[in-house]
């Protein structure tokens, strides 16, 4: 029994480096994106992720022809797009009619656009497909480095505008008022975003990198109502999701991004129900309520 | 008007605010010292929020100007309608300390000695203990005080409120008035937008009377006369879109 317990849940991260280095990428990448995720969702930005994280496609795939399967050339590409695309939506919201949604509904789409034609032009779609899906068991130690580093700068960063960033959200003509702080933090912010998607779509591709971000968030909004607890259950149900992911992967064979969304997925519908805040105590206990 | 300029705080030279032209506050002359507690009264659309806005430089003036012979004083303001996301996950406590940001600013930490600080801020306001509810759990009341309780904190010579008691009950009014007399007590100047007279007439020494044009300011008896009011009345409800360009200054410089 003990054999089968370590045989299924250990074995293959002991057995093996490259599950080693995924599951450490895994870690660095929760760490960073799921703070970032937990503040996309309470600034009701949750779509926000998404829409940049296509925007990154383009910067990704002409790093990827000018340099081949470059972690560098791709990274800076997909950042230089991504940045692009929401300083263009964050800028213009602020000096034209258009609100930000707006904006970067237009500019992703371009960016979308652009970026599905410069890789319909390349012939070795087999690398492209690791662009789509990421390769988060080929991450080597530049990778690695990569991966940590962006959290390193992620954690600082949301350390150092933690007030501003709450404050923009909760009461954002006090912040007005007594500062100017306002419009840097919304740009630092959305910088912290491209960085996590470009740093996601290493490990799980540009479409499943902005699942890692919101996925945990959402669920552990089920179980938390305070911020500091929200942050802590959204990183200890990315980890839980990841590793188990990982496992999936690794015995049934299955492609590691999907896999590893799928199980944070399933982590939502089940805070969905059984979550502190869930279905299921709304439907057992429809009535019940202290004494007054 | 009193004639005392070294203790005026704010002085208003025959101020015009307003919006796309239209008028919201018209020609206001006048001064309010240092320690007053003003309430500033008037119909809808008479021109106090605006008022308030004009001294939170949130709009500039279409014509004459504040000036502050003492220099811009800090101010505290509570809005009339604070714009605030309630389900954000946030503990009183934590929300109550904002009112440290002028000391502390945007990345200062929170010292032991400030969260002290708002747990003295919570008990002055009656909300012992709540510190570690969520913002979403409160009434409107107790929001109300919440809000007053940062208020405190900002520990500003010069405190804005617009409409601090519509929508809350009679205890908790009394207990922001006690509040409120206790700020000017220590010093502070008070200008409060009020709707209710009565309260007006026993709590606030000192009264505007703005229906777009000033009808009145100064002691608050000689203010709220039963002529003044049957004024205020006839105001105008709505701005005339028609109205030709005001002129009023032209008059007092020929004149």
């Amino acid at each position: 029994m003990i054999d089968w317990v370590y045989q299924a849940l250990f074995a293959p991260f002991i057995d093996f480096g490259f599950m080693r280095r995924a599951l450490v990428g895994c870690i660095a990448l929760s760490i960073s994106a799921t703070p970032v995720g937990v503040f996309l969702m309470l600034r009701r930005m949750s779509l926000t992720g998404d829409a940049i994280a296509h925007a990154i496609l383009p910067g990704a795939a002409l790093g990827y022809m000018v340099a081949g399967l470059s972690l560098g050339a791709m990274t800076l590409g997909g950042l230089i797009a991504g940045w692009v695309v929401a300083l263009l939506s964050g800028g213009l919201a602020r000096i034209t009619v258009l609100k930000e949604d707006a904006n970067l509904a237009v500019f992703y789409l371009l960016s979308l656009a652009l970026g599905v034609l410069l890789v319909s032009t390349q012939s070795r779609n087999i690398d492209l497909l690791h662009l789509l899906f990421g390769s988060v068991l080929a991450l080597d130690n530049e990778a690695l480095i990569l991966l940590a580093g962006i959290a390193t700068i992620t954690l600082i960063l949301l350390a150092v505008f933690l007030r501003p960033l709450i404050l923009e959200c909760l009461d954002p003509d006090f912040l007005r008022r007594h500062s100017k702080v306002g419009t840097t933090t919304h740009l630092v912010f959305l910088a912290l975003v491209v960085l996590n998607l470009v740093a996601g779509f290493q490990a799980l591709g540009t479409l499943m990198a902005v699942g890692i971000m919101i996925l945990p968030a959402t669920a552990a909004r089920f179980w938390a109502r305070q911020l500091d607890q929200l942050l802590l259950v959204a990183l200890g149900l990315a980890l839980l999701g990841c590793w188990l992911g990982l496992l999936m992967s690794w015995h049934l064979d299955l492609p590691t991004g999907p896999a590893i969304i799928l199980v944070l997925g399933s982590l939502h519908i089940f805070s969905l129900f059984a979550g502190r805040d869930g279905l299921l105590k709304r439907w057992l206990h429809p009535n019940k309520h202290l004494k007054s | 008007m009193t004639n005392n300029p070294a203790q005026a705080l704010i002085q208003f030279n025959n101020l015009t605010l307003g919006y796309e032209m239209h008028p919201a506050v018209h020609h206001l002359h006048g001064q309010i010292l240092t320690g007053d507690l003003l309430a500033v009264v008037g119909p809808n659309g008479g021109g106090k929020s605006t008022l308030l806005k004009g001294l939170m430089e949130e709009i500039r003036p279409l014509g004459g100007t504040i000036s502050w012979p003492l220099g811009r004083s800090q101010l505290a303001y509570l809005p009339q309608r604070a714009r605030l996301d309630l389900d954000f996950p946030l503990r009183v406590a934590d929300f109550v300390s904002l009112g440290h940001w002028p000391r502390r600013g945007a990345f200062a930490a929170i010292k032991s000695t400030d969260k002290q600080a708002v747990e003295q801020a919570l008990k002055a306001v009656g909300l012992t203990g709540f510190g570690k509810r969520s913002l979403d759990s409160l009434s409107g009341g107790q929001l109300q005080r919440v809000l007053f309780a940062r208020l405190l904190l900002e520990d500003a010579p010069l405190i804005l409120l617009d409409e601090p008691f519509a929508a809350v009950d009679e205890a908790t009014t009394e207990d922001l008035l006690a509040l409120i007399k206790q700020w000017q007590a220590e010093g502070r100047t008070v200008i409060a937008v009020l709707h209710d007279l009565h309260q007006v007439r026993t709590h606030f020494p000192k009264c505007l009377l703005l229906a777009r044009d000033v009808l009145g300011m100064g002691v608050t008896e000689t203010v709220l006369t039963a002529e003044n009011l049957a004024k205020a009345r006839k105001m105008q409800v709505l701005a005339d879109p028609l109205a030709p360009i005001c002129d009023l200054d032209e008059v007092e410089v020929q004149g």
